[in-house]
């Protein structure tokens, strides 16, 4: 009995240490006095510093930052609607129409956007990149939504209509109040995944309009960078403040 | 009643939002799949009036190309197996994990699980760039290696920009997948039947391979899905890694659409890769646990 139980936890000491030492390395190097990551030099802010001097990479994180926060509100409202739907009116095509780009592969969402925008004429751009990143994160929304219905008691709203409340006050009074909490882990689910977003983001940006992932993307093609380090270091910091906030707002989400 | 005017009003502004913006783009491309590529980019037009006469003119060109053509079938079989190898690999790695975590102490096992979920929060771009940098020619692993490989008489091997590196951070990004699901079903086995197994003389790879292991299969199965589909699609991680070698299916979609500028033909590879993913969907379901609560 005891050797099998060694074997299993160090199997999964060491997944655990295969799942982190890549983002430790990035950390490390981020601080590293060298141009390679390659071995440590000495200790530096100075790609930190490089990378609040670059006007690109400023940029590139104001245009994440607008389109991510338009998409978790827009997003927020349909998919607050769309999971009340999926509650209530158990359709078949209603699901498939909000869970299908949850389930599709990114890239497939991305080119078929891109066809759309340009056989309708629509200019790449943050605008583009918003509308594309909604149709994915409603689903992730109406889920969020979708599994506090479920836990609601559908008696609170007989009660209201038994004292006279209209179908508007119970849902505002009630209804509303009580998925407050789904619906706002739901929109920060949709700001993480609009704000990490590369693929879809790939195929629906246009000049000027470039998101960190994307900024990202084009430095590393061209060179290893310990800048790449810093912003990397200070995104994942980023993702860890919003999840310790989601974590507060509902932790079974996280899980989902 | 009102009751189906609300239904409507509530139902409405996503569902047509998903239209316009999910079921339209899917449309397109299956029509712009019979279409002919434009004269520079983009599509030509799908139907002429010749004497106020209506005419379509599609193709079926860009499927025989497909058919025809032993490089694109070839590349996807390759992606097929990239994504079959990730899928196994990761089921091997997750195993012992969900497995320790599933019977551990309750009060450690949400932080066990923070522990999954927190890399794969971070920004997927970051973690293959974290690659990049691991298998770097200067990097301590190449040099540690090819001391080895030098020390043997063998040839020094080049790590980045090969398949292996391809395969490792397609594991990287999607293990959290396989984890996740599998804990989900290991955490619900009953342990008096393992208990009851062990009184009537089981030894512990009896236990495991008449007990766990085929009550595991469902979490394999639903791990599995979420590990394939969105492996057998990538092209960032090709990209940045595999340079010619491990090339695969959605760098060629990518190519398609946004270098050679031929859209017919992209759709056509999208099309099969939206095939593939249905009917992974399909068997899932069949299989596994219901759809739809185990994805992202």
């Amino acid at each position: 009995m005891a050797r099998p139980r060694k074997t299993l936890l160090l199997a999964s000491a060491l997944v655990y240490l295969f799942l982190y030492i890549p983002l430790a390395v990035v950390v490390v190097f981020s601080f590293n006095d060298s141009r390679l990551n390659a071995e440590w030099v000495g200790f530096t802010w100075k790609w930190y510093d490089q990378l609040f001097s670059n006007p690109q990479m400023l940029q590139a994180a104001r245009n994440s930052l607008i389109i991510a926060l338009a998409a978790a509100l827009l997003s927020g409202v349909l998919g607050c609607l769309a999971g009340i739907a999926l509650h209530r009116f158990r359709q078949k095509w209603l699901s498939a129409l909000v869970l299908g780009p949850v389930a599709m592969p990114d890239i497939l969402i991305g080119v078929s956007l891109l066809l759309t925008f340009m056989l309708f004429n629509i200019g790449l751009g943050s605008i583009s990149i918003i509308l594309a990143h909604v149709s994915f994160c409603i689903g992730f929304v109406a889920l969020a939504v979708q599994a506090r219905m479920s836990g609601m008691d559908d008696s609170l709203l007989e009660a209201a209509r038994d004292l006279g409340a209209s179908p508007w006050q119970s849902f505002r009074l009630i209804t509303l109040p009580l998925l407050l909490p789904g619906v706002i882990a739901g929109m920060m689910m949709a700001f993480t995944l609009s704000i990490d977003d590369f693929v879809v983001t790939f195929f629906t940006a246009g000049v000027g309009s470039a998101t960190l992932p994307l900024e990202i993307y084009s430095m590393v093609k061209i060179a290893v960078t310990p800048e790449v380090n810093a912003v990397s270091t200070l995104l994942m910091l980023l993702t860890l403040v919003l999840i310790t906030v989601l974590s507060r707002f509902s932790p079974q989400s996280l899980r989902s | 009643m009102h009751h189906r005017l609300s239904k409507v009003l509530l139902a409405l502004p996503p569902a047509a939002y998903l239209v316009v913006f999910f079921a339209v783009p899917s449309l397109l491309m299956l029509l712009a799949s019979f279409r002919y590529p434009g004269e520079y980019g983009g599509l030509a037009p799908w139907y002429y009036i010749d004497d106020g006469q209506l005419s379509l003119d599609l193709t079926t060109e860009n499927w025989l190309r497909l058919v025809e053509s032993t490089i694109y079938l070839g590349l996807l079989l390759k992606s097929l197996g990239f994504a079959l190898l990730t899928t196994l690999i990761c089921a091997l790695m997750a195993y012992p994990l969900a497995l320790t975590i599933a019977r551990s102490p309750k009060r450690h096992r949400d932080l066990l699980l923070l522990l999954v979920i927190l890399p794969f929060w971070s920004n997927f771009l970051v973690r293959i760039y974290a690659w990049m940098i691991i298998f770097s020619p200067q990097g301590a692993l190449s040099e540690g290696l090819n001391a080895v490989t030098g020390l043997l008489g063998l040839e020094p091997v080049n790590l980045m920009f090969s398949s292996t590196a391809v395969i490792v951070c397609l594991v990287y990004v999607h293990l959290p997948f396989m984890i996740l699901p599998l804990y989900a079903n290991l955490e619900k086995h009953d342990p008096a039947l393992l208990d009851a197994a062990q009184d009537l003389g089981a030894n512990a790879r009896q236990r495991f391979w008449k007990i766990t292991w085929p009550l595991s299969l469902p979490g394999i199965y639903a791990g599995g899905v979420l590990v394939f589909i969105p492996s057998l699609g990538i092209f960032a991680i090709p990209d940045l890694l595999g340079g010619t070698n491990g090339i695969m299916i959605g760098n060629v979609i990518k190519q398609q659409f946004v270098e050679a500028r031929d859209w017919p033909f992209g759709s056509v590879l999208s099309l099969v890769l939206t095939a593939i993913t249905l009917m992974l969907v399909a068997i899932a379901g069949r299989f596994g646990r219901p759809k739809g609560t185990a994805n992202g």
